[in-house]
């Protein structure tokens, strides 16, 4: 894993040179190869930023198993197993509006952004859903429990190569999130309300 | 990356006969990576035909659907050769992907080795 940093030599097909204009800034971007060794050490890093942005113990470990998942289907459908191909993962935890602080006085974000980007082959995004779950086999699950566990699910194709999933999880999904704040205003602390919170194309 | 980042790769599996049953006991996050190695353990066991299969995942902090997927292989497998596959000691993180795939009706399910073994 290593960190991804901006330059003018920057491919042309990376996060950054492909990014609509106008789009904020990620908080926290990684490039890791498409090598599953690496799955481990993505979700513990997702798992502990989660932490510090204010999420839950549960509410994290559905994040990481979320960008576990979606890792583990670009390397197994977009890159058929290559080990060496680019994978990109951006954070953008969203503040509460409003709010003086760098992340709000109430909540210290109220809700995480995650886009994860490749350059593997493109596919139609409507047949990327959730299976049958009454029909009892293995594999296919992975798009199931992206959908069960995130607020906000959206696959793009993007414009140069590849596939941009975005995630977002807000805290107010789990008014356990806000309750332990302590910010006294349930769950509107963290409704959505900016343009931040919502993903783009 | 940190030297402990590929925890998932150090999967362990042990496995013993008790009491006329198979005991399979991982040790570690079952992932993409790990799930291979839990798989070649449970074929092999599998292939004796065990009355009873006991999975004790009470050392498995942490299970995507790449080790479900394993374990309902193993069930498939399982009924084929009417083996009585039982799961025990899930952490609360395991048990949830379960419950998000509604595999917790289709796997038996129980607290501990001791209600697994039939005891």
């Amino acid at each position: 894993m290593k960190p991804v940093h901006q330059s003018s030599s920057t491919s042309s097909t990376t996060p950054a040179a492909s990014a609509p204009e106008g789009e904020d800034r990620p908080e926290v971007r990684i490039q890791i190869t498409s090598n599953p060794l690496y799955l481990s050490g993505t979700r513990e890093l997702v798992a502990g930023v989660s932490r510090r942005l204010g999420f839950t113990e549960e509410a994290c470990s559905q994040i990481a198993l979320a960008v576990d998942e979606a890792l583990a289907n670009v390397i197994r459908h977009g890159y058929l197993k290559a080990p060496d191909k680019p994978i990109w993962i951006s954070l953008y935890p969203t503040k509460e509006p409003g709010s003086s602080g760098p992340f709000g006085d109430s909540c210290q974000a109220c809700s995480l952004r995650i886009v994860i980007e490749d350059e593997a082959r493109q596919v139609d995004t409507s047949v990327i859903k959730s299976r049958d779950l009454d029909e009892i086999r293995p594999g296919g699950l992975g798009v199931h429990i992206i959908k069960s566990v995130m607020d906000h699910v959206e696959y793009v194709k993007r414009p140069a190569a590849g596939m941009r999933l975005t995630m977002i999880k807000h805290r107010s999904s789990s008014s356990a999130d806000c309750a332990a704040s302590g910010s006294g205003n349930g769950g509107a602390c963290c409704a959505p309300a900016n343009a931040k919170d919502r993903p783009h194309a | 990356m940190p030297e402990n980042a590929n925890n998932s790769a150090e999967l362990k599996v042990r496995s013993e006969k008790r009491d006329g049953a198979v005991l399979i006991i991982p040790a570690g996050e079952i992932d993409l990576t790990s799930s291979p190695t839990l798989r070649v353990e449970l074929k092999r066991v599998q292939a004796d035909k065990p009355a009873r299969l006991v999975i004790d995942l009470s050392a498995v902090p942490y299970m995507d659907s790449a080790g479900v997927a394993t374990l309902v292989e193993a069930m498939q497998a399982a009924r084929k050769s009417s083996t009585k596959l039982v799961l025990c000691g899930m952490q609360d993180k395991v048990r949830s992907i379960f419950e998000i795939s509604r595999l917790d009706a289709v796997f038996t399910i129980v607290h501990d080795q001791n209600a697994a073994m039939g005891n």
